[in-house]
């Protein structure tokens, strides 16, 4: 493929491969989805297509949604403090209806000692607050794995 | 400046009806007055002049619009002395963890001065399930203290006499619960329930627009709320059934003006369902409380505050036709800004508080509550909510803003802002009454998509750098350790949770309980007033999951639309 100037190498990529599906996701009891839905908007803006699940997902139906639409990525907000919980059990979820390539980031109120823990589980990515839009979408675009 | 920027500006003094002299004035010196940018905005996104003069206040009636504080249309002020009489209440919102945690806690504060209590709940209490519940695992203690049962109750409220300390509780869907355990612990305590003061949340079309802690289906949900109204003006007419509730609006995106007209309207849907039950507005209405944000931009919420007062005075007068002052005068409490709080350099966060505190004040706000600085990381340890308390007693006691009464009334700025604020929520109530009120519009789905879009277009001003948040998208350090210690709720506090419940159901006389529970059934399908029957489980020692369940069998549960 030649290469194009900045954006429009991208676009052509993702043309190439089709869009990066994205299912964000809101687990747990927590109402608050300010921060999903800016997501879920942000990630739309930039080309992506994005299914969002509504609240009070428990694992066991996000997992089902991503295989059900088929998605490249789960982006996990939760603010509770309960991704110890959660996350975890979402990627091994994914991984036993043999999703493997499915990236799982998370997005929340998360200390910064349960990091390396939570990446050794397999989530690939925390985004804390403050983290702006745009570097969202390029891990994702970095990130997922270019489909057969 | 070059001629463009000139050129914009003369517009702009045309638009705002400039004082020629101002305009004069500012081209003789163009060369010294380039401006940093072509646009200044509030947090809001709401554009603001370079001065305010006279001509920006013509419309304003001294008499009429602002008046005296104690007087009608309060925009000063509910009381002539201000502060000087009484200073506003520190209410410091805490919850952690177990009950015996909290209680702790507790009295920590009250020992080092602060005047009045709050409780935050955990995730399981606010969504009505108990600590045992599968859809609990993860959440028990975590973001409030955890209760699920009288029990918990009786543990959580240990060695605190709630006939002298007045208690905010946060809780909504399930709040008719949570006031019976509250007047049986303080009825246990000897405490007479015509002393008792303190709030209730209970703010449950909030929920449905932004904080999205909900139950049942919008209507029997909103019935719930009457019932509140009209058990408490019977039998605690010094409590607050109801703290209508701006904060959770504006934390999950809303401007100031959406924050405040949505609130309002909020507040006079509940009037208008307690007068369609057939309360008397002169009874109900005065316990009426509210509860508003106080975020960075600082002349913006002051002249918010100074609005709602206003317009709520002239609704209830004109709209409702009250006669009692008490029935006109908007009495509200004041949280800082949660979401201003920043996990880069936290320490910052300190000075953020201040100032939004301070907004509150100049505001008139009842009651404060100023965050802890570590509150964007976790829970507020010892440490963080003592400095966030000391800070509010800094401004009371050093600072002397709480010696005059409104400093700021009078200001061209203040008035004028404050003059937009209200125009701008009769805007709004204008196209949520065309709608059919404001039950309708949020199963329309209204306030809902108003507020994401302006979480959106912030979201957007700010990675533009527009909107600057230090220590995020300018003055960013590379690399910087987590400076400060935070609270871990461990997850012990589940089990010891379960065991309490347990013990619970196991002393309890479970015949009594199923026949409360039968009978708050009864009365929820009757459309009759739910409090003395719910009183009755809760007796019983009927858990909230129990309770909960029972409504949920009459109501059903509530399904969000597509927004």
């Amino acid at each position: 493929m030649p290469l194009l100037p900045n954006g429009k190498y991208f676009r052509e990529c993702e043309m190439n491969r089709g869009m990066i599906r994205v299912l964000v996701a809101k687990p747990g009891l927590d109402g608050h989805d300010r921060g999903a839905k800016v997501i879920a908007r942000a990630l739309r803006d930039a080309g992506m297509e994005v299914i969002y699940t509504g609240l009070r997902q428990t694992p066991e139906m996000i997992a089902a949604a991503a295989l059900q639409e088929d998605v490249d990525a789960v982006g996990v907000s939760i603010l509770s403090g309960a991704h110890n919980t959660l996350c975890p059990r979402i990627v091994s979820l994914l991984r036993e209806q043999g999703m493997n390539d499915c990236l799982v980031v998370l997005g929340g109120i998360v200390p910064q000692e349960d990091i390396p823990k939570l990446k050794e589980q397999g989530v690939a990515e925390i985004f804390l607050p403050g983290t702006s839009t745009q570097e969202i979408v390029r891990f994702l675009r970095e990130n997922v794995r270019p489909r057969e | 400046m070059n001629a463009k920027m000139l050129e914009i500006k003369e517009a702009s003094f045309e638009k705002h009806g400039e004082q020629a002299s101002e305009k004069k004035a500012l081209k003789a010196s163009s060369e010294r007055l380039t401006e940093r940018k072509l646009s200044f905005q509030t947090v809001s996104l709401e554009e603001v002049n370079r001065l305010y003069t006279q001509a920006d206040v013509a419309r304003l009636d001294v008499d009429l619009d602002l008046s005296f504080p104690g007087q009608f249309p309060y925009t000063r002020g509910i009381h002539a002395t201000g502060y000087r009489g009484k200073l506003w209440t520190m209410r410091q919102f805490a919850g952690f963890g177990t009950p015996e945690q909290t209680n702790a806690r507790f009295k920590y504060l009250l020992r080092e001065g602060q005047t009045g209590l709050s409780v935050a709940y955990d995730l399981p209490a606010l969504m009505g399930y108990d600590a045992d519940s599968p859809l609990s695992e993860g959440e028990v203690g975590k973001c409030g203290v955890a209760v699920s049962s009288l029990a918990d109750m009786e543990a959580l409220f240990e060695g605190i006499p709630l006939e002298d300390v007045t208690v905010s509780q946060t809780i909504n869907a399930p709040a008719s619960v949570f006031l019976a355990m509250y007047l049986i612990v303080a009825e246990k305590q000897g405490a007479d329930w015509k002393k008792i003061s303190g709030t209730l949340q209970n703010d449950i079309l909030k929920e449905y627009i932004a904080q999205k802690e909900w139950i049942y289906p919008i209507r029997s949900a909103m019935k719930l709320v009457v019932d509140t109204f009209e058990f408490c003006t019977k039998h605690v007419p010094r409590y607050n059934p109801v703290s209508v509730s701006g904060y959770h609006i504006r934390e999950a995106g809303a401007t100031a003006l959406q924050e405040l007209a949505f609130t309002l309207r909020d507040g006079i849907e509940y009037v208008e369902w307690g007068v369609r039950a057939g309360l008397d507005i002169e009874r109900f209405v005065p316990r009426i409380s509210f509860f508003f944000n106080a975020h960075n931009d600082f002349f913006e919420e002051i002249a918010k505050y100074r609005a709602a007062r206003r317009i709520w005075a002239r609704v209830m007068r004109d709209h409702f036709g009250a006669k009692n002052e008490r029935t006109m005068q908007l009495r509200f409490h004041t949280q800082t800004a949660g979401v201003s709080l920043t996990v880069q350099q936290p320490i910052n966060n300190i000075v953020r508080v201040a100032i939004q505190a301070l907004a509150g004040v100049l505001g008139g706000t009842q009651s404060l509550h100023t965050d802890a600085y570590d509150e964007a990381l976790a829970l507020p340890t010892d440490k963080a909510a003592l400095i966030a308390l000391r800070t509010q007693q800094i401004i009371a006691e050093e600072t002397g803003v709480a010696n005059t009464v409104d400093p700021l009334g009078g200001s061209y700025f203040i008035e004028a802002l404050t003059q937009k604020m209200e125009d701008g929520a009769r805007a709004y109530f204008d196209r949520i009454d065309a709608m059919g009120g404001m039950v309708e519009a949020v199963e329309k789905g209204f306030p809902q998509r108003e507020i994401q879009e302006s979480a959106y277009q912030y979201q957007k001003a700010l990675e533009r750098g527009d909107q600057t948040i230090v220590g995020v998208n300018k003055y960013a350090m590379e690399d910087q350790p987590q400076e400060v210690p935070i609270l871990i709720i461990d997850e012990s506090v589940r089990s010891h949770q379960i065991e309490r419940l347990e013990q619970t159901k196991a002393r309890r006389d479970s015949g009594a309980v199923l026949k409360a529970l039968d009978g708050l059934r009864k009365v929820a399908e009757r459309g009759k007033n739910t409090m003395p029957m719910t009183m009755e489980a809760v007796r019983a020692y009927a858990t909230l999951g129990e309770i909960c369940s029972a409504l949920r069998d009459v109501y059903g549960v509530y399904e969000e639309p597509a927004i």
